[in-house]
């Protein structure tokens, strides 16, 4: 039960990019298109959930040992760097289909503020293990549900007769607002 | 020095502000903009810690970049930025704990905000030591500028004060302190910036 709340709060409550502001920049930039969205929030999901796990493991096992832990920006950056590159070659070998549908999104992952935010949030909250994973794989699919109602919304408004200096990124913003509105409505939820 | 160098100096100063203003014009590092100014001075402060690391990154990766490798370029720009994020971090929890407080989680991700990897990348790898430090400052303060803006703008709506004074003393327009309020005073900043620096 305490995980399904973790999660509905991820998704919904405290959605990483309407009401924590981590991740606008895939969010503005590759949301055009739902299919691309899909596979932008389903690369974010398997890396925020591998790189939530090791960070955790390291921030523990190594850097809370040694009393270290002012290194944990930088140890953490270097992590999550060298572990995309490391999936992008796993997947490549392993599975040339994900490769494929992931591919392309996963070199744009790391500076991807959302996955060193997720990372450092649940050592700040002092989350356990089974907590941080249920924890990173919520939020990811709360950045899928953004990402990809958005998307959703942006094929529709190239349709619309919008002022020429409103259009591109303001108007973008803007509905993002409404769209942050909207999630307001499940604050208390949890 | 001359003229020449001074104008071209000065030249990289003040792009920042407007031409090139990281937020309003690139639109790099928005989410440390929508974050965390819910007031004027978060703003304030975010923009002068991010000062610090362009300013610290540009003039070391301009002084080391003759000795790095071509294909570990990246990780060792990322390397020196997290290090100096590391500086201001511990400096703000020691000197401005409150403040470091408010801005949480956004210290950390300055590591991961573009214009200071881009900044290294696109200017400090290849210029001097000189006006890659004007270029950082001139940029941060351009960032800082634009954080401040965005927060005066919320914090005067939002709860009708500035910089913690208060104006009104009744409630302001909640949604402007709260998340959708970051998107839509951003979105109208945008379109007034660009038609200012036109």
């Amino acid at each position: 039960m305490e995980y399904i709340l973790i999660i509905i709060g991820a998704i919904f409550v405290n959605n990483i990019v309407l009401a924590q502001f981590l991740g606008i920049c895939p969010f503005l930039g590759v949301s055009g298109k739902v299919k691309t969205a899909v596979g932008m929030g389903g690369a974010v999901l398997f890396v925020m959930t591998l790189a939530t796990i090791v960070t955790w493991l390291i921030y523990t096992y190594i850097l809370a040992k040694f009393g270290i832990e002012y290194m944990r920006t930088i140890a953490f950056i270097l992590v999550i760097a060298s572990l995309v590159q490391m999936v992008e070659i796993i997947l490549k070998k392993i599975s040339p289909s994900l490769y494929q549908a992931l591919g392309v999104f996963l070199p744009l992952i790391t500076t991807n503020c959302a996955i060193l935010g997720v990372a450092i949030l649940v050592i700040d909250k002092d989350f356990n293990l089974a907590y941080s994973v249920v924890y990173a794989i919520g939020t990811a699919l709360g950045f899928l549900l953004a990402l990809v109602i958005f998307a959703g919304l942006r094929e529709h408004i190239e349709k619309l007769p919008i002022p020429k200096a409103m259009q591109g990124v303001p108007a973008a913003l803007v509905m993002a607002g409404i769209l942050a509105l909207a999630f307001m409505g499940f604050s208390g939820l949890v | 020095m001359k003229e020449e160098t001074i104008m071209n100096n000065l030249k990289n100063f003040t792009k920042g502000f407007f031409k090139e203003n990281p937020v309003f014009i690139l639109l790099l590092g928005l989410c440390p903009t929508l974050g965390v100014t819910t007031s004027a001075i978060n703003g304030l402060g975010m923009g002068l810690a991010t000062t610090f690391v362009l300013v610290g990154s540009n003039v070391v990766v301009s002084l080391i970049k003759g000795f790095i490798p071509d294909k570990v370029r990246i990780p060792s720009f990322i390397v020196v930025i997290a290090s100096f994020v590391t500086i201001i971090e511990l400096v703000m929890s020691a000197y401005v704990p409150a403040l470091y407080e408010s801005l949480g989680l956004f210290i950390p991700l300055i590591v991961v905000n573009c214009i200071v990897l881009g900044r290294a990348e696109a200017f400090a790898s290849k210029n001097t030591v000189f006006s890659s430090l004007i270029d950082g400052l001139g940029m941060g303060l351009g960032f800082a500028f634009a954080l401040t803006l965005l927060g005066s703008v919320r914090e005067l709506l939002g709860s009708y004060s500035l910089f913690g004074y208060k104006f009104i003393q009744t409630d302001g327009i909640l949604v402007f302190v709260l998340a959708p309020g970051a998107f839509f005073g951003l979105a109208y900043l945008i379109v007034l910036i660009k038609k200012v620096s036109k």
